[in-house]
């Protein structure tokens, strides 16, 4: 299996290749640098999303509150995560950075005034 | 009277305010909505912020730290506030008629920086035909009641343009359980930065490229729309086919706001469809200053608030010195592979940023201004992506005339 994208650590753009065989990385082509050759690797091997919603808030200015995930989870978690979002909400007010919720150990944060 | 008024409480506003109160001016920020930060509390995506706060933030973050310099700073801000017109009395004195929920009123300042963003392209102006239904929105508005109001616009979409702001749009689609049954794009190549492509991979959505939608059937919501291919010139080939799908979301690019500064008699420059500036982003009625997607449409949020300080620092000089006291200006022409350009005109009394985009993508090229000898060499260029180039005063100061910036092969 070759897996081929954009590389977008840094505005270059490389098209890279990632050949995986057996779950095990054969050979990376294509980029110009180390740290691109690293998220390549990453990316097919453990790719992982900053995740955002936004969630309903009772007695705020907006009826929304936008939230993210403090940092990046692993993709086949995000459709989970989604539904574990869908089921929150929150009380003004809010400020942005407060953790409003835990999931899987990943803190998820407020963004907005609310 | 004020120093500077600035009408527009978006990002590129919010940072000309900031600027403009450090340097001593007495401001008033004047904005439409009742929530400051114009569209970026909106954009509750990462990816805002990495050069101007050397930080990845969200849009309502980014937009949550310049609100707290403003209040910092205790900058004046009338909210609800919507400018109706500009009238120039002379070089030196300006008013700004504004309406709010208390009445009507007009201000006199001495400057006006205006930063009010930009306009969505909507479906009309695309030729898109066909039933008048529901379910036919801008990506803007779809974001606006998703990300403001948490309201799904629809169930099964399709996005007309594959610029950042439609695979955005997508992927919020897709992460909120709607299927996003295609993103179409007409240009033979995608119109977005090369980390919001991957959406399409993340989510399975299905990019046609050299396709255009060109009308929607339904009776009361949308129920299908007919694609067709177009050739290299962007013709309609003839090869057609139909896609079912409740909703259908326009995102085919974005106008600078600029009605406003036409009615004050502001010279506008086709390319970039906002006004005509030279290096302190001055347009050509002397004090009226511009920054922000209502002076070129630009891909980062960061140039946007960058722009905004440098309109700030020319409200400046202006305020000091009665007029920008450049005697001779320089003129940026537009030379090979140059779609638009900014700023215009150049004093070459101070280095400046010049922000570009290219007509077509190109691999190997030079950046040349050939009348002052600069090159500079880069490995790919894109629409997509702006170009922020900087000049030296000393290069600028070399030329005769005009200056050419052209986008060449090695």
């Amino acid at each position: 299996m070759i897996y081929r994208f954009t590389c977008i650590v840094c505005p270059l753009g490389c098209t890279i290749e990632v050949e995986v065989d057996d779950d095990r990385v054969k050979a990376v082509r294509g980029h110009t640098c180390q740290r691109g050759k690293e998220w390549a690797i990453e990316e097919v091997t453990n790719p992982k999303r900053v995740v955002m919603s936004v969630i309903p808030v009772e007695g705020g200015r907006l009826p929304t509150v936008s939230v993210k995930t403090a940092e990046p989870v692993p993709k086949e978690k995000i459709s989970e995560l989604m539904r574990f979002l869908a089921r929150l909400k929150v009380k003004a007010p809010v400020r942005p950075g407060e953790v409003v919720a835990e999931f899987d150990g990943v803190k998820i944060v407020a963004t907005r005034e609310a | 009277m004020y120093d500077v008024v600035v009408i527009g409480g978006g990002p590129a506003g919010m940072a000309a305010a900031i600027k403009a109160k450090e340097l001593g001016l007495n401001v008033l920020l004047l904005d439409e909505n009742d929530y400051l930060g114009g569209i970026l509390p909106q954009c509750i995506h990462p990816g805002f912020g990495i050069h101007y706060f050397r930080e990845e933030l969200t849009g309502p973050e980014f937009a949550h730290r310049l609100k707290e310099r403003l209040k910092e700073l205790r900058v004046k801000v009338k909210g609800n506030a919507r400018v109706l017109s500009i009238e120039n009395y002379s070089d030196l004195e300006k008013v700004v008629t504004f309406v709010s929920p208390e009445g009507i009123f007009d201000v006199r300042t001495k400057t006006i920086i205006y930063a009010a963003g930009a306009r969505e392209r909507h479906a009309f102006e695309i030729g898109i035909v066909g039933d008048r239904v529901a379910g036919i929105y801008t990506a803007g508005e779809a974001q606006t009641l998703m990300d403001i109001y948490g309201i799904m616009p629809g169930k099964e979409i399709v996005i007309v343009g594959s610029g950042d702001v439609g695979l955005i749009m997508a992927r919020r689609f897709a992460l909120e359980g709607a299927r996003v049954k295609a993103v179409i794009e007409l240009m033979p190549y995608p119109g977005g930065l090369a980390r919001n492509i991957m959406i399409l991979r993340d989510f399975n959505i299905p990019l046609y490229l050299s396709h255009k939608v060109v009308e929607v059937r339904g009776r009361g919501r949308v129920k299908r729309v007919k694609v067709v291919k177009v050739d290299e010139n962007l013709r309609e080939t003839g090869e057609e086919f139909w896609i079912s799908c409740d909703t259908l979301i326009i995102s085919a690019g974005l106008i600078p706001n600029v009605k406003l500064l036409k009615e004050v008699g502001v010279e506008i420059d086709p390319a970039t469809g906002g006004p005509v500036v030279n290096d302190r982003l001055e347009t050509s009625v002397p004090g009226i200053f511009v920054a922000g997607n209502a002076l070129v449409i630009n891909d980062l949020v960061d140039y946007v608030a960058e722009q905004g300080e440098l309109a700030a620092e020319g409200a400046k000089e202006f305020v000091e010195n009665e007029g920008i006291g450049t005697k001779r200006w320089i003129r940026l022409k537009r030379g090979q592979n140059v779609r638009l350009l900014a700023p215009h005109y150049l004093s070459g009394e101070r280095d400046v940023w010049i922000y570009a985009r290219v007509s077509k993508p190109m691999e190997n090229v030079a950046v040349e201004f050939p009348e002052i000898g600069k090159r500079i060499r880069l490995p790919v260029v894109k629409p997509a992506e702006m170009l922020r180039i900087r000049l030296r005063k000393k290069e600028i100061a070399r030329a005769k005339g005009a200056i050419t910036m052209e986008v060449v092969p090695l």
